[in-house]
């Protein structure tokens, strides 16, 4: 009934699974709760997370950051704390389900955190208030305690997923570029941060520009394009060590716009050569480049498909930026966006089903979602200047960057759900441009 | 060519010439010019090859009277009149200042994608350095590269910046040792 899972960065030896007290005997077989991300006006999920058991500063500190991740998703409305009258004893006291059913709380979370020492363990339990019964196992995380948040977002991932039927995205990491100074001098770093803006860690020091990080499948290295030699070339970058290398160097060829493949073994970059910009496939340990494309028009943007058959770019052969999907081997690209307006930055979701975008029409900037095929086109999100949208790892919301107009403009990043609900201001105090959404952590 | 007996008084021409563009402009030494009944314009339309030739020689003479920028008409990679004329004079100077290397920067406005207008910055780099290598400058001495929409020349955002944003600089720096 425990399952018991230990994070990877953290691994831990001494920790015990404690012996659990049987819950309250199921006594219903409804079905389980389920809130569903689709376009219908929904009502969010009512849920109650009652102050945490166990050590109490760091308890309140677990508690808080799972409520701020249940409630950021615009799914789920907490239950105030004064309303709650029936927080039990202890993490092993049985729930009293009328008494959540009477401030109409539907889910219940119950957690215990401990700390011993460097260390900390945490246990929570799901709970169907409305059928009466828990809904999935209880688990518990061991983790440093500097990981207490890893930690408090993993418990989070597992409410949401059982809560949605989605995969979860909480334990996850955002690499972008901070911006600082004058618009026409702009220093451009690279950090990584916590999909919720805390932990931000340097990448690159602000000395060259940088440009569009983008994340490995694995999470452990980071493509960008830098003009640290004077002219922009591809860089890789292991975010453990902190040290980069050059992947590209031809002295005749501007390269930029890199993007991973599924499995981190192939890179797609667009090559520029006497003004003319291209596709191109590179192994990254080898460095041998070939071109997809080979076309006089503007090929740039590449984003793989999930299962690294086929990959999306941005072309102006039309006469206007518009999306093409071709073979991880080139060949003859098919259009797929045919609205009005210009089209450009396609991101590919992990989970296969659609491709987000950035769209001009007029003056108007737009993040859009469409099926591979081109159908089922929809606007997220208006602005002076909306651009680059990166897929959260279960394809459920986008991460996008929003500039706002005039001599003292600024970028800032901005996440929205698929469903075009629930934007939101990235909580950070910097400006920040080119987010590119990592894994779920292990 | 120039004989030792005119360079100086040349040299003072071009001198006078420069003041007259800056502010505050120190007074001239009176001096006795050969070319004083000729206009100011004329000691430049001679082809005065030959390498270093006082203050012309200068990445700031190239910036500043030269010119180093052309403009595009928006999303556009073409070279118009204005444009050519200002190349021409680019073209000129390079060939006669042959220890120079140039960059050309290519540069958008800010609408647009970061990624289309970095390789739309390439394009009129690129149409530039078309320019100037048929007007014989050798293709070795010129590189190209884009910024995109990184480094805006004016930071407003209406058509009045965007269009002195999307531009090609020519920027002009002496070959070093070994170059």
């Amino acid at each position: 009934m425990f399952r018991r899972l230990i994070l990877a960065s953290t691994f831990l030896t001494a920790a015990s699974a404690a012996v659990m007290a049987p819950v309250a005997p199921a006594h219903a077989q409804d079905e389980p709760l389920r809130i569903e991300i689709t376009d219908g006006v929904i009502e969010p999920m009512s849920i109650a997370i009652p102050a945490f058991h166990g050590d109490e500063e760091i308890a309140a500190k677990v508690r808080q950051v799972v409520a701020e991740d249940l409630t950021g998703t615009g799914l789920f409305s907490e239950i105030p704390a004064e309303a709650q009258v029936a927080r039990p004893g202890s993490f092993a006291e049985p729930v009293s389900y009328e008494d959540w059913r009477a401030v109409d709380a539907e889910a219940l979370v119950t957690a215990e955190v401990r700390q011993m020492g460097e260390n900390i363990s945490v246990r929570f339990r799901l709970f169907n208030v409305v059928s009466g019964q828990p809904q999935g196992d209880g688990m518990q995380f061991d983790a440093r305690a500097g990981d207490w948040r890893r930690a408090a977002h993993k418990i989070a991932d597992q409410v949401y997923a059982r809560l949605t039927g989605e995969r979860p995205y909480f334990d996850s990491r955002v690499a972008f570029v901070q911006e600082t100074g004058p618009k026409n001098a702009r220093i451009k770093r690279i950090g990584v941060m916590d999909y919720d803006g805390k932990n931000t860690l340097w990448m690159t020091n602000g000395a060259s520009l940088v440009l569009a990080p983008r994340f490995s499948p694995d999470g452990t290295k980071i493509l960008y394009t830098s003009y640290d030699s004077g002219f922009p070339q591809i860089r890789l970058l292991d975010v453990a060590t902190v040290t980069s290398r050059a992947l590209t160097q031809d002295g005749q060829a501007m390269s930029f716009s890199p993007s991973f493949g599924p499995k981190g073994q192939s890179i797609v970059y667009s090559r520029e050569q006497g003004g003319n910009t291209d596709i191109w496939l590179m192994e990254p340990n080898t460095g041998a480049g070939r071109p997809l494309t080979n076309a006089p028009s503007i090929e740039t943007s590449p984003s793989f498909s999930p299962d690294g058959q086929r990959i999306v770019f941005e072309s102006d052969r039309s006469g206007s930026p518009q999306l093409y999907i071709m073979g991880v081997d080139g060949g003859e690209p098919v259009r797929i966006s045919f609205g009005d307006g210009r089209y450009g930055s396609p991101a590919w979701s992990p989970k296969g089903d659609m491709i987000a975008f950035t769209k001009q029409v007029g003056d108007r900037f737009h993040i859009g979602v469409m099926r591979t095929d081109g159908s089922g086109e929809k606007m997220l999100t208006e602005s002076f200047l909306d651009e680059g949208p990166t897929w959260a790892p279960n394809g459920r919301v986008v991460m996008f960057t929003r500039v706002t107009p005039g001599g003292n403009g600024q970028p800032r990043l901005h996440s929205v759900d698929i469903t075009g609900r629930n934007m939101r201001p990235m909580n950070l105090d910097f400006a920040a441009s080119d987010p590119s959404w990592g894994p779920l952590m292990q | 060519m120039i004989n030792a007996a005119t360079k100086p008084a040349l040299l003072m021409a071009l001198l006078g010439l420069a003041a007259c563009a800056q502010p505050a402009p120190p007074p001239a030494a009176p001096v006795v010019d050969p070319y004083a009944n000729t206009g100011g314009g004329a000691v430049f339309q001679g082809n005065v090859a030959g390498g270093n030739l006082g203050s012309e020689a200068t990445p700031e003479h190239f910036r500043s009277q030269v010119g180093d920028t052309v403009l595009f008409a928006a999303d556009q990679t073409t070279l118009d009149a204005d444009a050519r004329a200002i190349l021409a004079r680019q073209a000129q100077w390079l060939n006669s200042h042959g220890s120079f290397q140039a960059v050309i920067q290519g540069h958008a406005e800010e609408t647009g994608t970061r990624e289309y207008n970095l390789a739309l910055g390439a394009r009129r780099a690129s149409a530039v350095q078309e320019y100037l290598v048929a007007e014989g400058v050798s293709p070795g001495r010129i590189r190209t590269l884009s910024f995109g929409k990184e480094r805006p020349a004016e930071t407003c955002s209406d058509e009045s910046c965007w269009s002195r944003n999307r531009r090609a600089v020519t920027v002009v720096s002496e070959a070093g040792p070994g170059a």
